[in-house]
């Protein structure tokens, strides 16, 4: 499913160069549940949005379902974003003038969906996320754990096969954050892919694949692909 | 994207910064409405002085005595001679003309007019009974000049409107006697009320026969010569003929001067047009104005919605998409604007009709499209930078707000 050979990420700070990312190799399967751990600055989320396709690669190649996507240009990877990648944010990104509803029918709206089909899938994912009677609520006017719940339908709206994200109890309480969990594992039970890059090792640990980073290099893994998640 | 989404999404960003949105449409709106004031202002001056030349009648050539455009100092005036005048009977010798249909010579002068007790100061006109038709006067009651001999000095008059109301009251003064000057006038017919033309109120005039008026005057020249042409096309001829008559009969010299009236009318409106079209350019700095304010707008609104442009891009809007939403953005503003500009524009053109109902205003059609055309082009041609600008956006950085 993704697949990273000698991928190297390096930004320029003055006249410093500095390597975010240092020759990953790193190969996840599809419908694989990935933590990514290690202390800020140490590449986590560089690495999140070059899968994202948010980024590209200083060197190395990225394949994505077996085809190369780092040659592509901006446009085809916008495509694949919107066909085969949700993203779940810590800070939700949902736009404040839109109500849940709205926000959830923001990728189905700009991938040209027709609106009959539209409003079918808002309508069961905010029947699936329990949000039917905050459907006309601007995000102001929703808590946390419901803000998060909408950003999560709208990340699965166009039912990506990998779904990525960046610390996405962040900025929520314990309960709640566990909710928001729960929600995104039983996604992986219908075959998506979950990347999530977190501080917290009570939520990483939970993944059945574990990647700890330092300094832009993976250090260690830890399959736990037997485990009982409750 | 679909079309109809495309403008949704950016109506609901319009919406959701209200203030921004009223400002920027207020902006645009007082450029096209100033546009439209202006030049609708313009054109009504114009139109209004083209109505008055026509209201002075059709097809008409002027002829004064004297020559304006005589270079150098004639022999005659070293002499201390005035120009030669006009005579009556230069005026009947125009009638020779083929391309002539009818003359009517005329003589000003004022005078004092009194019935019994009341009185007061009159501009008198000497003139025929050809006038009428010439100068598209009309009759309310009793008879105009009568035909026949020019050279006839009958003491009869028709009094203006104005004048009656004042002499007589309510009542017509039709066959009674006023005195004007040292003379006893019978009067014979009263004009319908007309109001102004050419700054000349025709309501407070007196018309006499023409030879009656160079008597209560003393003189024999007259003020000017009326020439109507038999049509349209014969109106260069009558000019033509007009001239070489008078200079045949003025011994060759060149001591008149014929135009036509449409000559005249042909400056004037030049003359407003040119005026019209400075003060239309003058609004349309305005406009280009409220583009410039567009684009410093859409430029803030870019620089707010970062993360929203971030967010976009991390759903799968390739930069084509992106500054296509901006770019309607900032087409929905200006098109708003100008549809409200225009609006205010012709309910400001009504209020003026309004209050001066004599001026015909009206915002000339390329003015309006001039106006949109400006107010929509400014909008598009300052919205692609900032568009451009958000679609660069690394959608990385923007995410993170920075």
């Amino acid at each position: 499913m993704i697949e990273f050979s000698q991928v190297t990420r390096s930004f320029q700070v003055g006249d410093q160069t500095v390597s975010a990312l240092r020759h990953i190799d790193l190969s996840i399967a599809a419908g694989d549940y990935v933590s990514l751990m290690g202390p800020s600055g140490s590449g986590k989320s560089t690495l999140l949005n070059l899968i994202g396709l948010l980024d590209r690669p200083s060197s190395g190649t990225y394949k994505l379902d077996g085809d190369d996507v780092t040659t592509l240009n901006d446009e085809q990877q916008a495509r694949v974003r919107s066909q085969k990648i949700g993203f779940v944010f810590q800070s939700f990104h949902l736009v404040p003038r839109l109500s849940a509803a709205m926000n959830i029918e923001l990728p189905l709206i700009l991938a040209g969906i027709p609106p009959q089909e539209r409003k079918q899938r808002v309508a069961s994912l905010l029947e699936n996320y329990g949000l039917n009677d905050r459907a006309d609520h601007r995000p102001d006017q929703l808590s946390g754990g419901q803000r998060q719940r909408v950003a999560i339908a709208r990340a699965t709206s166009m039912n990506p096969a990998v779904l990525l994200a960046d610390e996405p109890t962040g900025n929520l309480d314990q309960a709640t954050g566990r909710e928001v969990i729960k929600l995104l594992e039983q996604l992986t039970e219908q075959n998506v892919t979950l990347i999530m890059v977190t501080h917290d090792p009570a939520i990483g640990g939970r993944a059945r694949r574990q990647l700890h980073m330092v300094d832009g290099q993976i250090i260690s893994q830890t399959d736990s692909a037997v485990r009982d998640r409750k | 994207m679909r079309f109809i989404d495309v403008v949704q999404f950016a109506s609901t960003s319009l919406g959701g910064s209200r203030a921004r949105t009223l400002l920027m449409i207020l902006a645009m709106s007082i450029g096209v409405a100033a546009v439209v004031v202006l030049t609708a202002l313009g054109e009504g001056a114009r139109r209004y002085v083209v109505n008055q030349f026509s209201s002075l009648g059709s097809n008409l050539v002027l002829v004064f005595p004297g020559r304006s455009e005589t270079a150098g100092i004639g022999p005659g005036m070293l002499l201390g001679q005035i120009p030669r005048e006009l005579s009556l009977d230069d005026a009947q010798a125009l009638l020779r003309s083929r391309a002539v249909s009818r003359i009517a010579p005329l003589t000003i002068g004022s005078s004092l007019i009194s019935k019994d007790a009341r009185n007061r100061e009159v501009i008198v006109l000497g003139s025929t009974a050809a006038l009428l038709e010439v100068r598209h006067m009309s009759l309310g009651q009793g008879q105009f000049l009568p035909a026949g001999d020019v050279h006839s000095t009958e003491s009869v008059c028709v009094l203006g409107a104005k004048i009656n109301r004042e002499l007589f009251g309510q009542e017509s003064g039709t066959g009674q006697w006023v005195r004007l000057g040292d003379r006893r006038f019978r009067v014979i017919g009263v004009m319908t009320r007309q109001g102004e033309s050419m700054g000349f109120n025709t309501d407070e005039i007196v018309i006499v026969p023409v030879a009656s008026a160079h008597l209560l005057f003393n003189t024999s020249g007259l003020f000017r010569i009326l020439v109507e042409a038999k049509s349209r096309e014969a109106i260069a001829q009558a000019k033509k003929d007009s001239e070489a008559i008078l200079f045949a009969r003025h011994n060759g010299e060149k001591d008149v001067t014929v135009v036509t009236q449409d000559a005249v009318l042909a400056t004037f409106d030049r003359i407003l047009r040119a005026l019209t079209l400075a003060v239309g350019g003058i609004a349309a700095i305005s406009l280009a104005v409220a583009g410039i304010l567009i684009m410093n707008v859409m430029l803030i609104a870019v620089s707010q919605r970062v993360q929203e442009i971030g967010l976009l891009k991390a759903l799968g809007a390739p930069a084509g998409q992106i500054r296509l939403l901006f770019f309607t953005e900032a087409v929905l503003l200006s098109a708003i604007g100008s549809l409200v500009g225009l609006t205010l524009g012709e309910a400001g053109v009504w209020v003026i009709a309004r209050i001066y109902p004599s001026l015909p205003v009206a915002a000339p059609w390329w003015a309006v499209l001039a106006a949109i055309s400006t107010s929509l082009g400014t909008g598009i041609l300052f919205s692609v930078w900032p568009a451009r600008r958000a679609a660069r956006l690394d959608p990385v950085a923007a995410l993170s707000g920075r």
